[in-house]
């Protein structure tokens, strides 16, 4: 296989495999935890469960005043990669040309300073919650293998997309072969990780907030 | 694996619900949860994290509920919960958490821990590890009907020296009344004085009441050990007992589990719901005083401030009546930095008082309240739990600060009644 059959390769199969496992998987994950269900209290509710959950979804978003110094790194460092990386997936022009590939449309792109500076925050962010994760006794306790898994996932194609914007030396067809299949292989491993919170997050969110609000509490 | 190890993960299997799977799913290990628990802010100790008690419950589910975990367990390649690991978690389980739910407030992507670890506890307990004074409080509850052991004729003479002090007669097993009081053990032999000053306020304020002598006993060891059968026992003997008087209301008394267990878990370990309502103390009293039923006079001058019973607030709902009843009768009501849902726990709810194992963890883990208190220079420490006041009383003592003085609310307010009918009520007792 050529450089830029691999390219074609992951360019079409690839992505079709990634997002369809992507998409099957995320729906498995979900019903897979739904489907356990839940007891409904027989207890005489005091508030309403919607309001609350929903209530709670939005407020875990918020910086507040009971955060330790830890608690304001991880959610400000937190906050710093997930709008980096949010933005370099989908305000990079050639991201959005791949998206339009897909969707059949696309979206005004960020000037490619913008784009590099951003990348640059994501990987900034991404090795300083690592070090993080390394010299902090709690988190360093609490990891496991599947912390640094997702971690590696998740900075590959940061890593290997700013390359390809910045050093023009290096070989330009396999790099962006590489590039993409990273981002399959993060894809593919979103359902089957933790890297599943960015759509349980909400759910789990939801839950603690009703929970509490059936007993009339904002949690 | 052992019969009582493979008992314990199937209760696991068997407490597995959306919510959890949900939670464990979407845990980052961000590690923020520490700093939410009192436990590993006094001791620095990472094993004290919140979420990492739950990891044997957590790797139940992986095995159990998803589908890497499954495939691994089939394959061998999964590492079975053990009985040294039960062991080794054990203390953790019970002796560090009070359940007093601070973590689940502050987890960023929204994990109700404290959820889980009752949910750990039902396996905990099923496969036989629990602390011996727990397990000993759970049996004297089952058997003589109070975890500390208290009998009827005891909780007689307490209600006979109220009725000697008070002038009045105190209803006991009276049907058709409204409301049905219960106690806690505490209260009953540490803080007799609530029965008291429940009597003059529900005098005065016109609310027919009674005490069963059949069922008297708020508390329920059950949930804190973690066993729905048997808290659905203790809990069943209150229902049967409402019943039989007729009472619209059950109301629970000054203590924080009490309320938790007999409120919110209560109907669901009975299986059906109540045919009357319950209510805390603090509630009813709310009620009165927005009825204007409750009437008081004099203010406290010194400075007091209150200490928020974890699961009569954060797990229970109740956070503004206790304010607006202490706003009555104190001049100089001062907050906590971090109070009402934020508040910090006074160490020892959830079973862990009753847990002599778990006592110098407990002492340090007092530090926290003792330097919210410390901050605001007060004479008084009002709180609604009759298990917080006991600890609070013993950690302040512990650190010199016993010149604070520890003060039930319902009692306070008593000291502060307006009583205009103590001669009739008097009389008709006389007759």
């Amino acid at each position: 296989m050529t450089e830029t059959d691999f390219l074609n390769w992951v360019r079409g199969t690839g992505m079709q495999i990634a997002l369809t496992v992507f998409l099957v998987g995320m729906i498995y994950r979900l019903l897979e935890n739904y489907l356990i269900g839940r007891k409904k209290s027989l207890a005489e509710p005091k508030g309403d469960e919607w309001r609350h959950g929903l209530n709670t979804v939005w407020r875990r978003s918020l910086l507040h005043s009971n955060l330790t110094t830890r608690g304001y790194f991880t959610l400000v460092a937190g906050y710093i990669f997930h709008l980096a990386f949010l933005i370099t997936l989908f305000f990079f022009a050639q991201h959005i040309e791949m998206f339009k590939s897909l969707l059949g449309f696309g979206w005004p792109a960020l000037p490619p300073l913008v784009i590099t500076v951003t990348a640059v925050l994501g990987i900034v962010a991404l090795i300083a919650v690592l070090f993080h994760r390394i010299t902090d006794p709690v988190k360093r306790m609490l990891s496991d293998f599947q912390d640094y898994l997702t971690w590696f996932l998740t900075f590959f194609p940061l890593i290997t997309g700013f390359l390809l914007i910045t050093q023009s030396s290096l070989p330009y067809k396999g790099l962006l072969a590489v590039h993409i299949l990273s981002f399959e292989l993060l894809l593919i491993a979103i359902p089957f990780t933790k890297l599943s919170h960015m759509v349980t997050l909400v759910i789990a969110r939801w839950y603690n907030g009703a929970i509490a609000g059936y007993k009339g509490v904002q949690s | 694996m052992s019969v009582s190890v493979e008992r314990g993960i199937q209760t696991w299997i068997e407490q597995m619900d959306a919510p959890t799977a949900s939670f464990f799913t979407t845990c980052v290990h961000c590690g923020m949860c520490a700093d939410a628990c009192l436990f590993y802010t006094e001791t620095n100790d990472p094993k004290y994290t919140p979420i990492h008690k739950l990891k044997p419950m957590r790797r139940v589910w992986q095995q159990e509920f998803t589908f890497w975990g499954r495939l691994a367990k089939r394959l061998g390649l999964s590492k079975p919960v053990t009985a040294a690991e039960l062991e080794e978690w054990e203390p953790l389980v019970y002796d560090s958490c009070t359940l007093c739910g601070r973590c689940s407030m502050e987890c960023p992507v929204g994990n109700d821990i404290t959820y889980m670890i009752r949910k750990m506890r039902e396996g905990m307990v099923a496969a036989g590890y629990a602390p011996e004074g727990l397990k000993g409080a759970t049996s004297r509850a089952i058997r003589i009907g109070s975890p500390m052991g208290v009998k009827v004729p005891a909780l007689m003479a307490q209600i006979k020296a109220a009725e000697a002090e008070t002038g009045l007669t105190i209803p006991v097993d009276q049907e058709g009344v409204e409301y049905l009081m219960l106690l806690s053990s505490a209260e009953i032999m540490q803080f007799s004085e609530i029965i008291g000053a429940v009597a003059q306020i529900f005098n005065e304020a016109d609310v027919s009441w009674t005490i069963s002598t059949e069922a008297f006993e708020a508390t329920n060891s059950g949930i804190q050990i973690g066993s729905s059968d048997l808290a659905g026992e203790l809990v069943q003997r209150i229902v049967d007992a409402a019943e039989k008087l007729q009472v619209r209301y059950v109301i629970s008394p000054e203590c924080g589990h009490a309320y938790t267990a007999l409120r919110w878990e209560g109907p669901n370990l009975v299986g059906r719901s109540y045919p009357f309502k319950v209510i805390h103390i603090l509630e009813l009293l709310e009620e009165l005083r927005v009825e204007g039923r409750l009437r008081t006079e004099g203010m406290e001058e010194e400075r007091v401030t209150f200490h928020d019973p974890c699961q009569i607030v954060r797990r229970g709902g109740i956070v503004e009546p206790q304010r607006n009843l202490l706003n009555m009768v104190a001049k100089d009501f001062v907050e906590t930095e971090e109070h009402g849902t934020m508040n910090w726990c006074c160490g020892g709810g959830g079973g862990v008082s009753a847990n002599e194992r778990a006592e110098p963890l407990r002492r340090k883990a007092f530090n926290r309240k003792k330097h919210q208190i410390e901050n605001l220079d007060i004479a008084k420490l009002v709180t609604a739990c009759s298990n917080c006041r006991n600890m609070l009383e013993e950690g302040l003592e512990n650190n010199h600060l016993e010149s604070i003085e520890v003060v039930g609310l319902t009692e306070m307010l008593a000291e502060h009644l307006v009583i205009d009918k103590k001669e009739q009520v008097a009389a008709t007792a006389q007759e």
